[in-house]
């Protein structure tokens, strides 16, 4: 034991004496360290080659999973046909208005309920309520009210997207310094820019985080509306593929919703350091 | 009463610009002034030592009209445009340094005037930068700047060198008496340092328990002498109304000179 934690005290004068490391060529000890080039990539590209491997060797039956090589044919031959495209289309759209309003509605009542404690009653309990509800549980309902067009789809994704929203620019704003309050205090703020000037940049980080969840939920409640009911986009597209059992083309639709999640996410993000860039973190 | 809170002539006739009479707060059943008395003529620089836990930083926060969590009676006859300075520099890390210098400023003039104020601390070229790129001294220097850039009757600072370190104090202390100098307004100096406050000040008060039991004026004509005899008794007499012996008041480290 003793051997093994005591260093012996010359080998470490020595090391502190060497000469030769210049400074700033090792990272930082306890902080991740500087980003790596294309250091992202490393996850998927693991796990496309292990799939590659599996279905070349045989391993993987091509019903249940179809090799990559098929899947990229197919992906060239949708886009070929302009079917993607279609079917792509048709669910940006309905991910964008459902994400704008959805980011509007969280946001507005994010900030009622962080600023008074009237609208925090009568905000807070029922988005509570609504973060334990699946949109899934919920479409039926949603049918009733708005049919089976596209509102009842804007609607679903609106409603997945606003709770993220609120609840992290809700904590965002409450959780802002009581001493800029102070602060905002003595140099005689108006109320308006005091959210102006404290509050919103304040509650920004939050929200920013809230738009991470939000992109992501906004891709995912679109795949439920679209297989339950609808006659394009992506969710409908592989709908339709597993009636006639074209998994290749099922595979497709989820490496797209996965780039288009990823895609949303890093927009965010290069958002986030545009705009947060008076932040020093872990990170940087 | 202890026995040498004079009556404040000079302060109490005519137009003080702080005017304080039997102010009373408690946080819950503690008292934490009791009874208070003070004035503070325009352009005075008024220093209040006491030991922690005497009240000092309440009487600064009734003054600064951010008593809210409190109960208590009287409200202390302060001008309208006060200014505070706090222990730390407080700058919102979101806004870059001169807009946290105009915080709240109207006016076409305000940006020049925030220049100004920031040429005056020293730190015009840095007007852009992000709060967090600045060194614990040049924060509080813009912190200095956004309250002088108001013209402020008051001026109330909460130690707010405490978390500075000793040479970047001494510059802030110089720094600070210059601009008192030339902006003139009341100041109410929060401190636990005697030398601190000898130096900048020209009146000491010691708070305790709630109360005021010393108040001197402060020996200086100018830039003060430590070493001079009026100096020495002035720092031991303070000291020793703070509690703390003679043998505390000999131990000096000559830092100031």
């Amino acid at each position: 034991m003793s051997t093994l934690t005591k260093k012996p005290a010359p080998e470490r004068a020595a090391g502190a004496d060497r000469p030769g490391r210049a400074p700033g060529t090792r990272g930082p000890r306890l902080a991740p360290g500087r980003p790596r080039r294309f250091g992202k990539a490393l996850g998927p590209v693991v796990l496309v080659a292990l799939w590659s491997a599996g279905s070349a060797a045989g391993l993987i039956e091509p019903r249940l999973l179809s090799p990559p090589w098929t899947v990229v044919a197919t992906a060239g031959d949708l886009i070929a046909d302009g079917r993607l495209q279609g079917h792509l289309a048709a669910s940006a759209q309905r991910a964008l208005l459902g994400l704008v309003f959805g980011t509007a509605a969280g946001l507005l009542l994010a900030v009622a309920a962080g600023l008074s404690r009237i609208g925090e009653g009568l905000i807070d309990g029922p988005v509570q309520m609504k973060r334990a509800l699946p949109s899934l549980a919920l479409v039926p309902l949603l049918v009733l009210w708005f049919g089976i067009g596209e509102t009842m789809k804007v609607v679903t994704v609106a409603l997945a997207v606003f709770v993220p929203v609120y609840i992290h620019t809700h904590n965002g704003l409450r959780t802002i310094d009581s001493r800029y309050v102070e602060l905002s205090e003595t140099v005689r703020l108006s109320r308006r820019r005091f959210v102006r000037h404290v509050v919103l940049p304040g509650a920004l980080p939050g929200f920013l985080l809230g738009m991470r969840f939000a992109v992501t939920a906004a891709w995912l409640a679109l795949v439920v509306v679209e297989q339950v009911n609808a006659t394009s986009g992506l969710g409908y597209m592989m709908e339709l593929a597993r009636t006639y059992g074209q998994t290749e083309i099922i595979i497709v639709g989820l490496v797209v919703y996965g780039l288009l999640g990823l895609l949303s996410d890093g927009l965010v993000r290069y958002t986030e350091r545009r705009v947060l860039s008076w932040r020093r973190t872990l990170a940087n | 009463m202890a026995t040498d809170t004079r009556e404040l002539s000079a302060a109490g006739r005519g137009r003080a610009a702080v005017r304080i009479r039997g102010l009373e707060r408690s946080f819950g059943p503690r008292k934490i002034l009791d009874g208070l008395e003070l004035d503070i003529a325009p352009g005075e620089f008024v220093a209040l030592l006491g030991r922690s836990g005497s009240g000092k930083s309440t009487l600064l926060r009734a003054l600064a009209g951010l008593d809210h969590d409190v109960t208590g009676k009287g409200v202390p006859d302060a001008p309208d445009d006060v200014s505070v300075v706090f222990q730390d520099a407080r700058l919102l890390p979101w806004k870059p340094v001169l807009d946290n210098v105009v915080l709240g400023l109207d006016g076409p003039g305000a940006r020049e005037r925030g220049r100004a104020a920031l040429a005056e601390v020293g730190l015009a070229e840095r007007e852009s930068a992000w709060p967090v790129e600045l060194s614990g001294g040049e924060q509080q220097r813009v912190s200095l700047a956004r309250s002088l850039v108001r013209e402020p009757r008051l001026l109330l600072a909460d130690e707010p060198f405490g978390a500075l370190d000793a040479l970047t104090r001494i510059r802030m202390h110089e720094l600070l008496r210059k601009l008192c100098a030339a902006h003139r307004p009341a100041v109410l100096l929060v401190t636990h340092d005697v030398d601190e406050a000898i130096e900048l000040a020209d009146r000491v008060v010691v708070l305790e328990q709630g109360r005021l039991i010393a108040d001197l004026p402060s020996v200086t004509d100018g830039p003060p002498r430590p070493g001079t005899p009026e100096h020495a008794a002035l720092r031991g007499e303070l000291l020793a109304r703070l509690g703390l012996g003679a043998a505390a008041a000999s131990k000096r480290e000559e830092v100031l000179v």
